[in-house]
């Protein structure tokens, strides 16, 4: 898949709450193609502390509409820039970046399990639309602190059954993803996961002792997104890997994480 | 069009633009975006002797207008570069040049000789400045004695253009670049990464796992050109100047400190079509002030 550098054209910045933005970007020829799980890399003007770009998934791709989405947390200056920006506005970035989530041959329909957690569950819901399209049964498990931080649940009920879980109690079931009934009611074929760290180590653990396949994707910092200067690596069975290159997305299998 | 061509003691250049090497992988990574045959020079990853896994993750801080980096030479050793990464980069059509590193004399030698034989490779640039390995690297570039013992003996075995990349943390880098060229550099390039240190003060911890790392970007940029200009007055062998540039103008102000050649390193990140456009850039200013060539401008301050 060829990357390319685009100024793409700002058609709504929607604020989520507080600490989100979705952001929806068009380009005047058709976007490129890109897979679920795959990044971009933003450049943000306007902030003096920002030197490298940042990398953002690639939240949704509305092909009719020629729009890519961006859901984005706001957590330092960079991020905060990029949430000033109004319709109109173009910003310069550069995709699709890295490898996405394995979907599975499109007659094989697999019984998907997709868990989220924060502002993780941003590749997730072109993940899910995948699924679906390619004739799987995405069903969504995501999690947050509470209620306000469960984003674009909308959307994600219109792809598959949505379970929630929260750490006050305040939306679905009390705790971690982890905890959540549904992992003891139903056997899936497939987990595929992104959130924080933590959150992914212990999915991971679950997917390891149940012989569930499983795929999570790492948000390790990085400088070039390209696999040019080798700074964003994981550990893995085969050595260091560059994350932006040969992930995000992992097979658990190939990390060398204490599961 | 003005006259881009540079000669660095034998390599020959369409132009002065290079990029700098840990920055822009094997060339490969930046095909998407850049013809690269419009640049004069691509210098590949560090390479060495043996197989190296690197530095631990985090490897990387950003720090006000640059970053720190900690890679440690992650490579998979030069026998395999030759029978795995140099058949699928010979036939880029510009000057692929490896970055050699070693942990010791021998381990240097042994890998120039190795990459003497390879045809398509028109020099080498001998890293005696890299901050990020325990052993060696550095250890050479900051003493009169270990770069000349070093250059020395490369120098033996290695026939074609030998480009020396010298350390910025020293005292006096003149001296280091005088060492290099009586013991038989071609060339000098300068600047490697500044030793520097990023600390997250939430959780009292170093940024980078080896708690020290090198600086470069725009931030490095005066540091650099005050050590070119230096250098510059200080060999008669060409200088390639290197450190921030982020632009056309950054790269001219190198030029006329007298570096014959400039280097892109970090910039590439952000700008991934960078050295196209700074080789544009340097074509522009060379017509809007009527030079016919960039000879014309090498080391043409006025104080
Ligand atoms: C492949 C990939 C995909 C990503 N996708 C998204 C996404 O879809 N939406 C989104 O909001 N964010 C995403 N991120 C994280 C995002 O890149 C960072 O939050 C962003 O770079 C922070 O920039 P900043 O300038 O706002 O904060 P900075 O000033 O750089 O940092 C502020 C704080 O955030 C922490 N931080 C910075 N980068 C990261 C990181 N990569 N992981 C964890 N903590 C970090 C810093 O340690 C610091 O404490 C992704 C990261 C990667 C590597
Ligand atoms: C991620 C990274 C990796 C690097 N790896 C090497 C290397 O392998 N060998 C080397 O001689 N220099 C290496 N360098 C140093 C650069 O080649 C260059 O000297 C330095 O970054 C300054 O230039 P810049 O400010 O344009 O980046 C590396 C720099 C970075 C940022
Ligand atoms: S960020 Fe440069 S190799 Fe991954």
């Amino acid at each position: 898949m060829n990357k390319h550098i685009l100024d793409l054209t700002v058609v709504e910045n929607i604020k989520l709450h507080t600490n989100y933005v979705l952001l929806k970007m068009t380009h005047e020829l058709t976007l490129p193609p890109m897979m679920p799980g795959q990044f971009a890399e933003i450049k943000i003007d306007g902030s003096s502390t920002t030197f490298l770009r940042r990398p953002i998934s690639i939240n949704y791709v509305d092909k009719e509409k020629n729009e890519v989405w961006f859901l984005i947390q706001l957590v330092g200056d960079g991020t905060h820039q990029l949430s000033k920006v109004n319709k109109g506005d173009k910003v310069n970035i550069i995709l699709p970046l890295g490898k996405g989530f394995t979907l599975p041959q499109s007659n094989i329909h697999k019984k998907c399990l997709i868990i989220g957690g924060g502002v993780g569950i941003a590749p997730l819901l072109y993940l899910g639309e995948q699924l679906l399209v390619n004739g799987n049964q995405p069903v969504f498990l995501l999690g947050a602190r509470s209620k306000q931080d469960l984003l674009q649940l909308d959307n994600f009920q219109q792809l598959g059954l949505v379970y929630t879980t929260t750490e006050d109690g305040s939306c679905g079931e009390k705790g971690y993803v982890t905890q959540h009934s549904i992992l003891s009611h139903e056997r899936f074929d497939i987990i595929y996961s992104c959130g924080p760290k933590p959150m992914m180590v212990s999915v991971a653990k679950f997917a390891k002792a149940n012989h569930i396949e499983c795929e999570v994707s790492l948000e390790n910092k990085m400088a070039c997104g390209i696999g040019a200067c080798l700074c964003c690596v994981e550990n893995t069975n085969e050595g260091h890997l560059c994350v932006c290159k040969e992930g995000p997305v992992f097979n658990i299998k190939q990390l060398l994480w204490q599961i | 069009m003005a006259n881009l061509n540079v000669n660095i003691n034998g390599l020959l250049m369409n132009n002065p633009v290079m990029t700098a090497s840990g920055t822009f992988g094997y060339g490969k990574e930046y095909e998407d975006f850049v013809d690269l045959e419009k640049i004069g020079g691509i210098i590949v990853k560090g390479t060495t002797l043996h197989k190296r896994e690197g530095n631990p993750y985090p490897r990387m801080a950003e720090t006000p207008s640059g970053m720190l980096n900690a890679v440690g030479l992650q490579n998979k050793g030069v026998n395999y570069f030759i029978n795995h990464i140099y058949p699928q980069i010979k036939d880029i059509p510009t000057n692929m040049i490896v970055n050699v590193s070693g942990s010791s004399i021998e381990s240097y030698v042994k890998t120039a000789e190795a990459i003497n034989e390879l045809e398509k490779i028109p020099a080498i640039e001998l890293n005696i400045s890299c901050p990020n390995v325990k052993k060696g690297g550095m250890a050479f570039g900051v003493s009169i004695q270990g770069a000349s013992e070093v250059v020395s003996a490369v120098r033996k075995v290695y026939k074609k253009c030998l480009i020396v990349k010298l350390s910025p943390n020293v005292t006096d880098i003149t001296e280091i670049a005088r060492a290099a060229e009586a013991s038989g550099a071609d060339s000098v390039s300068l600047i490697n990464t500044i030793l520097g240190m990023a600390i997250d003060a939430e959780h009292r911890r170093p940024l980078l796992s080896t708690v020290t790392g090198g600086m470069s970007g725009a931030a490095v940029k005066p540091i650099a050109l005050r050590m070119v200009w230096q250098v510059a007055k200080a060999v008669k062998i060409p200088v390639i100047g290197l450190g921030g540039i982020m632009n056309a103008r950054d790269a001219i102000e190198f030029i006329l400190a007298g570096a014959s050649a400039i280097q892109i390193g970090t910039a590439n990140f952000i700008d991934p079509t960078i050295t196209v456009k700074v080789v544009e850039g340097i074509n522009d200013y060379l017509e809007r002030h009527h030079y016919k060539s960039i000879n014309d401008i090498i080391g043409a301050l006025e104080i």
